[in-house]
């Protein structure tokens, strides 16, 4: 059998700047109260904006990435989660939160030490657990609790007291935020953030935009590692500015053919977070020759797309590129609101089909040859409307793969069942394993 | 007469068949009990809320996976299985991802002639969520309208605020009587009776609900009412399972559920403003866990109940993978016990074990009374 075109591939330059980020955040964290500064936990879909206006010794800590990371220890994993279950709660809520419950619970910080109570929690209302996770542990941590409902239907249909209605909720949320922490809301730091917001997830979706290169630039699994700066906190400038760092390389690699996947010859992308504690399924996907390009999750759980003047989807234009000067807090919140309503990952909550003809719109620009979709019990928000996603897939004569796992408990993924399915999935597609990349993969 | 709530109960699709025959009216089917039925009334159009049938079924796999609630898959089941195939229009007003799944799937494989999603607000404790969900209101009233084709006007809404009122207060009337120490009405009938107020013509129900009335202060049930329990917790219609409590030794007095009194609790207060007085009435009824944010004013709710009708337990009713109550539910366990009423635990499925919960409802009313084993 003839062996396949071999591209070159190298390591981002800037890996080693992501990484150093992440762990800076934590650290910044857990010891912003030694610095004077405030701190505030909720989730990567909070409007994290919005907090910065309190001042530049504010630190945040989103909850899913937090408990993605606990979850590639699967014994640390699995103690926070029986600390949550000990407590009552129930075994199949979203293992994200239960983990973070355990961490909490526990004093624990996966980071070192104690786990650091934050001032208050600040929250989005469109997932059923998101909302109930920082209302426990505001209770258990008794600090004020801000939640803003954003349960306004899919941005297809946004009117202005739907936009309104968000607005006020955020303007309600800074004065609690001034009381909660006694200081005067600086509005000059809320636009910079909105701008950075912006800037950071109109990027990121330029990145993803940009895997539509053959070969891909990027793959998923790298993706993973870069994306979760967005969800740590996209209204940061050093993100912001990272990602930018981050958009010229791949830019570059598009230019010079150099590829995530040497032996790039099936395209895909998945659904719904991965197994985090089993990675590497995707790398054996590539001893088939298939790169993951990215997902609805990767991409638009963070990036901000739009529809591009040639039709197709790309990076939303932002403030700045259009000229829009933020002049005051109302406008600052509107902006943010908007941008937030519009990304893709909160469509699907209102109705699957939307979510379809956005994997469709990816099947055809980022030239896919199939799909997998993960039916993760772990997070029941992404992975509403996924059996009728997979239907309307087929139905487009998609060839679609769907495997049960869970993000976070391992108790509920099956390695052995889950590769035999990417096995027959192969077949299915008339793969067969590439002995070199096999041979590769062993060696390395 | 409180037997036709039961018959009505097993009959309910033949109720509706026969009520489109008789009136040539739409009958919509409402997902979740938050959609403003006041508007549909006031259209004379018949509400029917999508509820499951407690049987087991297999034809759901496909469309919702395994993981969401059993309620809104059986609930599917029933449309996919054609039970509903009477229905013109359905509505779902904003609630829990699970019965969105239903609602979505009915969508796309049940298309019927009119289809309307509210996005009703989910942190109702907002003052924000009173200017806003009266302009949804409004707008539903408009698409119904559109639907109908002609205005619903300022006495067609004065109508359907009264029409639902007035069911609303009868129900509460009945319920007045669970309060007395020889109860006149077993949970499994005021179960029957509450729930058909959700699929039954509201003035039909009503003129039974009063001929009810009539006839309660002379009923009295034919066996001792033993333990007084309350119900709590997710969506459930399972009538079987009340009648099985009940024949070892207890009554349900008092329920705190979507399919009981938290559908009818609260009237519409008129304020002037006929869509403000609707919108605000759903805002202020007793919440859905997954609209009771950011405190848990449920709480002191439940426990009021429990109170008044001297509920001495509680069984917390927990739909399988409802995360809204799953998320409430070891705190609001924590708070009864500590208010001195003792609860049960126990996760329902569409079709539940009867036997061993049999076994765990006996051993729970043995420790409520106590003093009384030996």
């Amino acid at each position: 059998m003839a062996i396949p075109t071999k591209y070159p591939t190298e390591p981002l330059k800037c890996w080693p700047k992501a990484k150093e980020i992440r762990q800076q955040y934590y650290k910044d964290y857990a010891t912003a109260h030694d610095r004077g500064g405030v701190r505030w936990s909720g989730g990567a879909w909070a409007f994290d904006a919005v907090p910065m206006g309190l001042g530049d010794d504010v630190h945040v800590m989103t909850g899913e990435p937090y408990a993605a990371s606990i979850a590639f220890d699967r014994k640390f994993a699995q103690e926070c989660q029986d600390a949550t279950d000990a407590r009552g709660w129930a075994r199949d809520l979203c293992s994200y939160m239960r983990i973070y419950w355990g961490s909490m619970y526990l004093n624990r910080f996966f980071f070192g030490g104690e786990f650091p109570k934050p001032d208050f929690y600040y929250q989005t209302q469109i997932c059923c657990s998101h909302a109930k996770w920082d209302q426990e542990a505001s209770l258990y941590e008794k600090v004020p609790f801000y939640c803003i409902d954003v349960c306004v239907g899919p941005y297809e249909t946004l009117t202005e007291e739907r936009l309104n209605y968000v607005v006020k909720q955020l303007h309600d949320s800074i004065e609690g935020m001034e009381k909660t922490t006694g200081r005067k809301y600086d509005d000059e730091k809320l636009i910079a953030a909105v701008h950075n917001e912006c800037r950071s997830t109109s990027l990121w979706a330029e990145i993803c935009t940009l895997n539509k290169a053959i070969p891909a630039p990027l793959d998923e699994k790298t993706m993973f590692s870069l994306y979760v700066l967005a969800t740590l906190q996209r209204s940061s400038k050093k993100i912001a500015d990272f990602y930018e760092e981050l958009r010229d390389e791949v830019k570059n690699r598009v230019a010079r053919g150099i590829a995530a996947v040497p032996y790039e010859r099936c395209r895909i992308i998945t659904d719904t977070q991965p197994p985090w504690g089993f990675l590497k399924i995707y790398r054996y996907m590539e001893q088939f020759g298939v790169v993951s390009v990215g997902s609805l999750y990767t991409f638009g759980l963070e990036g901000i797309f739009a529809d591009q003047e040639d039709g197709s989807w790309g990076p939303r234009k932002t403030p700045e590129q259009l000229g829009i000067k933020i002049k005051n807090r109302d406008e600052a919140l509107r902006i943010t609101a908007d941008w937030n309503l519009s990304r893709p990952q909160w469509q699907h909550f209102y109705d699957p089909q939307i979510k379809t003809r956005m994997m469709l719109r990816m099947v055809n620009e980022w030239k896919l040859n199939g799909v997998i979709l993960h039916l993760n019990r772990g997070c029941e928000g992404l992975t509403v409307g996924s059996s009728e996603n997979r239907l309307g897939l087929i139905k487009a004569g998609v060839p679609v793969m769907t495997y049960e796992g869970n993000m976070a408990d391992e108790k509920e993924f099956d390695e052995r069942r889950t590769t035999s399915r990417i096995e027959s999935f192969m077949e299915t597609l008339g793969l067969e394993q590439i002995e070199a990349a096999r041979a590769a993969q062993a060696a390395s | 007469m409180i037997e036709k709530f039961k018959e009505w109960y097993i009959n309910r699709h033949t109720y509706a068949k026969q009520w489109k025959d008789r009136t040539g009216g739409k009958v919509i089917g409402t997902f979740c009990t938050y959609v403003p039925e006041e508007i549909l009334a006031a259209a004379n159009m018949l509400p029917v809320r999508i509820l499951g049938s407690h049987e087991p079924q297999d034809v759901t796999e496909p469309h919702v996976f395994g993981m969401f609630c059993p309620f809104c898959r059986d609930a599917l089941a029933q449309g996919l299985k054609g039970r509903f195939n009477y229905l013109d229009g359905v509505v779902l007003a904003h609630s829990c991802i699970h019965f969105r799944q239903t609602f979505n799937s009915w969508r796309i494989h049940l298309p019927v002639e009119f289809s309307y999603y509210i996005p009703m607000p989910n942190t109702v404790q907002t003052p924000h969520a009173r200017p806003y969900h009266t302009v949804e209101v409004e707008k539903f009233k408009k698409a119904i309208e559109e639907y109908i084709g002609h205005p619903i006007t300022e006495q067609d809404l004065d109508r359907g605020i009264e029409t639902l009122n007035r069911n609303r207060r009868l129900l509460r009337k009945a319920y007045e009587y669970r309060k007395l120490d020889n109860l006149p009405l077993t949970g499994e009938e005021a179960m029957y009776m509450a729930v058909t107020s959700q699929f039954i013509d509201k003035e039909e129900h009503s003129q039974v609900l009063e001929a009810v009335l009539k006839e309660l202060p002379e009923r009295k049930l034919p066996r001792d009412a033993g333990i007084r329990l309350m119900a709590v917790g997710s969506e459930n219609d399972d009538a079987e399972f009340f009648k099985m409590v009940e024949s070892v030794g207890s009554t349900v007095v008092i329920d705190e559920q979507c399919a009981g009194s938290r559908y009818f609790w609260n009237e519409s207060v008129p304020n002037g403003d006929r869509l403000a007085t609707i919108a605000n009435r759903y805002l202020d009824r007793p919440p859905c866990p997954v609209k009771d944010y950011p405190t848990h004013s449920r709480f002191q709710h439940v426990l009021n109940l429990a109170k008044d009708y001297r509920a001495q337990g509680a069984i917390i009713m927990q739909e399988k993978f409802c995360d809204p109550h799953e998320g409430d539910n070891p705190r609001l366990k924590k708070f009864l016990e500590e208010n001195g009423i003792p609860t049960l635990s126990l996760e329902f499925d569409s079709t539940n074990p009867l036997g061993p919960f049999r076994i765990r409802v006996e051993a729970f009313l043995e420790t409520i009374r106590g003093e009384e084993l030996f």
